[in-house]
């Protein structure tokens, strides 16, 4: 995405925040994708993913 | 950033579930099939006893299941990129913060996520095939992830830091939950032959390495693709 900018810092500084904020955000996510497959007690995604969960060596059963 | 982080992560899970999934049908889902035939020719009588006057309660026979053949490796495909995109969404968070120099970069980012999900909890909780005694579920999850999420910030102190205070701080982090140690089972037993086990935690050790380099690889690559 280009951005055009006359003060370099601020716009550093700005995404850096931003920067942040998005990493956080998209972790927090693929934490909760993680879970829900690996993790979650419903006894249907347990038995759907159950060999996924074997193979990863997550907890299961 | 936000569609060079969904692009990456989409496009690594993808193919990353796929190797996964090629691994784990050629070698490592034969392996729990066959401890399968153990659990289910074990009489299901010893499973546990109701005491008398407690109410009977019901074991979710009805749950959805897959049917061994297609639905369950499609099934598993499934879970397996719910997974891999998940991880891979971790990986791209984490090059937003620090972008990987060179694609091969991404094989060091792979690894580290291989030492934090696979092989630090598997030094307390091995690999288990159906049919093994373990202790309770929400404890051993919990272990899990204390253990990860302790061997995160573990590696990265160690690896970042530039006070030798906060690496020490790193190296603790990492043996910790080795101290404190894993739940086990009361007893130890297995329906399923030694060597067998044997053979499942050799094969879900390497398949997830392979996995995870595979995706460091990939998530680096297409990383570096993307204009920023």
């Amino acid at each position: 995405m280009p951005i055009i900018s006359t003060s370099h810092s601020t716009v550093t500084s700005s995404s850096l925040s931003q920067r942040i904020a998005v990493a956080v955000g998209a972790s927090l996510l693929g934490l909760c994708l993680v879970y829900f497959a690996g993790f979650s007690h419903i006894e249907a995604v347990h038995n759907a993913a159950h060999d996924t969960r074997h193979s990863a060596a997550f907890p299961c059963h | 950033m936000i569609t060079r982080i969904a692009r990456t992560a989409g496009f690594t899970g993808l193919l990353a579930a796929l190797l996964l999934t090629l691994l784990q049908s050629f070698w490592v889902a034969p392996l729990i099939l066959q401890a399968e035939t153990y659990e289910n020719s074990a009489p299901v009588a010893e499973a546990h006893e109701h005491a008398a006057g407690t109410a009977e309660h019901h074991h979710d026979a009805e749950a959805w299941s897959p049917e061994d053949g297609w639905q369950r490796v499609l099934s598993t495909t499934g879970g397996n990129l719910v997974v891999a995109v998940g991880f891979a969404l971790i990986l791209a968070a984490l090059y937003t913060l620090r972008a990987p120099g060179r694609t091969a970069t991404g094989a060091l980012w792979g690894l580290a996520g291989f030492a934090v999900f696979c092989l630090a909890p598997t030094l307390g909780l091995p690999p288990e095939l159906p049919g093994t005694a373990a202790a309770d579920l929400a404890q051993r999850q919990a272990w899990w992830a204390g253990t990860a999420a302790a061997t995160a910030v573990g590696l990265a102190l160690m690896v970042f830091a530039h006070n030798w205070v906060l690496k020490a701080v790193g190296v603790a982090l990492l043996v910790v939950p080795h101290v404190i140690g894993a739940p086990q089972p009361q007893v130890h037993e297995s329906l399923a032959p030694e060597a067998l086990e044997t053979q499942f935690k050799v094969a879900s050790l390497l398949t997830n390495a392979a996995f995870w380099v595979a995706m460091g690889l990939i998530s680096a690559w297409l990383y570096r693709r993307q204009q920023a």
